[in-house]
């Protein structure tokens, strides 16, 4: 029961708005201590289980070349594209990046695109000027179309990553259902991937497609 | 043989470049704070096997300390948007290309390296990435001609927007091993599984996908909270008391998992990072607009679950 107190402290921490990431350094360290550990052993398990996962922190190396390009310019460029295109809507914009999105996701390749890599550079700006098309945006309409090109880039990409057999989070399941003795293919995991993944086209498509609509009025 | 060691390496020499340049950044009212953040970060890449998992583990909790002190800031940055716009009609669509160059490389790399024996199979996306970086900034400087620092300092600049929410995920990640370590997903299943009503499967599957988007927004990982939930309910219950299929049970329970993460400010990486990046007022901006989405799958995932796991 005792262990469940770093779930406690995530919580309170939220509610109280303090820091996240003092917030889940201090629950790894409460949880290690109710589980029984001694402190120095709390100290390695936070550090062993931080520089194991480095490679979740290594996509920031594409912010010199992404900051690079937007001082030469690249986020105009971006948007004096699309402002060219006659049929470039908004919502027919992130409609061709979600599935692009979903397609190279599904082949594997989920770190060629994201929130830095193409979002802000491309994706975002893009959106924008494919709205400026139709009239001046005001604050509130440039704010929401930015955040939906960054939802269109999550919801893409979380919902068909593991149709790739070999995503991170297949390898988890597979290893931790092995752990408990049970032996599952990745091909037999991954193809359960697929009715979600076309459930989210489905629904961010028709979003997309009402975000459309309502700009239009 | 190329695979994270020489990831580490270079992210962590890129760390310690923008904590050496973030010391000297006058502009940053909290600049010995960011530059030690930067740098403590910069030490468990680069040195992280070497100095041993307690040390590593005093430095996460330096890094939480600073963090939570509001020891981090950014420089002031001049923004030059006359001086983008001329560049933008310079240089066209070569700036679009050059953009494409890291993708590209990452497509290109994911399948052409492994016949080249060169590379750690398990890890060739990123280092094709890493690679490509290279190219791009070799390209990039042999055709804009910027200087060495430029890229270093328009990178520092975009990392700095992002501060302290840059290491979220990965401290998260260290949060599920802890867990793991410490038997939480038992001691849940231990506390749910008397309460849900006896020999009812659907309230027991939405039980599973409910507690995964629950889980994995208090952790903000679903990686995180798979572990936790299917040995609580996932295992016990739907596999072993209602004979479920355990493929069709663990995957669509990741799947609800991710419901989770479109709807929680601790997914640092989806939904707070895009924050910091794209300008926007409102840390909730990003959940917001994906929260419908959420909801509707989380739904869909849990008749789905019931409808094909236990045939």
């Amino acid at each position: 029961m005792l262990v469940l107190a770093g779930i406690a402290v995530i919580v309170a921490g939220f509610v109280l708005r303090l820091n996240p990431l003092a917030v889940v350094v201090a629950a790894a360290i409460v949880t290690g201590l109710a589980a029984g550990l001694a402190p120095l052993a709390v100290l390695a398990a936070i550090g062993k289980g931080f520089a194991a996962n480095r490679f979740v922190s290594v996509i920031w190396l594409v912010l010199p070349v992404i900051g690079l390009l937007e001082r030469h310019g690249l986020q105009v460029r971006a948007r004096t594209l699309i402002a060219g295109m006659g049929a470039a809507t908004p919502g027919r914009l992130l409609g061709v990046y979600f599935i692009a999105r979903q397609v190279t996701a599904a082949l594997g390749l989920i770190a060629i695109a994201g929130q830095a890599q193409t979002v802000r550079p491309l994706v975002a700006p893009m959106a924008e000027a494919a709205a400026e098309r139709a009239r001046p945006l005001t604050h509130a309409t440039r704010q929401r179309l930015r955040a939906m090109a960054a939802a269109t880039d999550n919801v893409a990409v979380l919902f068909s990553e593991d149709i790739f057999l070999a995503v991170a989070s297949i390898l988890l399941i597979r290893g931790f259902l092995a752990a408990s003795g049970i032996a599952v293919t990745p091909f037999g995991l991954s193809v359960w991937a697929l009715p979600t993944a076309a459930a989210a086209l489905v629904v961010h498509g028709a979003r997309l497609a009402w975000l459309d609509r309502d700009l239009q009025r | 043989m190329i695979g994270l060691p020489f990831l580490y390496a270079l992210t962590g020499a890129m760390f310690a470049a923008f904590a050496g340049l973030g010391l000297v950044d006058r502009t940053n009212p909290r600049r010995f704070g960011t530059a030690a953040f930067w740098g403590l970060l910069a030490t468990v890449f680069l040195a992280g096997d070497r100095i041993g998992d307690a040390a590593c583990g005093a430095i996460v909790v330096a890094l939480a300390v600073l963090a939570g002190a509001g020891a981090l800031g950014r420089g002031r940055v001049a923004a030059d948007d006359g001086a983008a716009l001329a560049a933008a009609a310079r240089h066209g669509n070569r700036l679009l290309a050059a953009a494409l160059i890291v993708p590209a490389t990452a497509l290109v790399g994911t399948f052409a390296l492994p016949a080249t024996g060169l590379v750690d199979p398990k890890q060739v996306t990123l280092v094709a990435v890493g690679l490509g970086v290279v190219i791009a900034l070799g390209v990039c400087g042999a055709w804009l001609r910027p200087g060495w620092r430029a890229p270093l300092d328009a990178g520092r600049s975009l990392l700095d927007a992002v501060g302290w929410a840059a290491v979220l995920p990965q401290a998260l990640a260290m949060l599920g091993a802890v867990f793991a370590l410490a038997g939480v997903g038992g001691v849940i299943g231990g506390t749910v599984a008397p309460l849900l009503p006896h020999g009812d499967r659907l309230a027991a599957v939405a039980a599973y996908t409910l507690g995964m988007a629950g889980l994995t927004a208090v952790m903000g990982n679903a990686f995180a909270a798979f572990p936790v939930m299917t040995a609580a309910i996932g295992l016990p219950l739907l596999v072993g008391a209602f004979g479920g299929d355990p493929a069709p049970v663990a995957a669509i329970g990741m799947l609800s998992g991710f419901c989770g993460t479109l709807c929680t400010p601790m997914a640092a990486n989806f939904n707070l990072v895009p924050v910091a990046l794209l300008d926007l007022d409102s840390r909730w901006a990003v959940i917001r607009a994906q929260v419908p989405t959420a909801l509707v799958l989380l739904a869909f995932n849990t008749a789905l679950m019931n409808m094909v796991a236990f045939r």
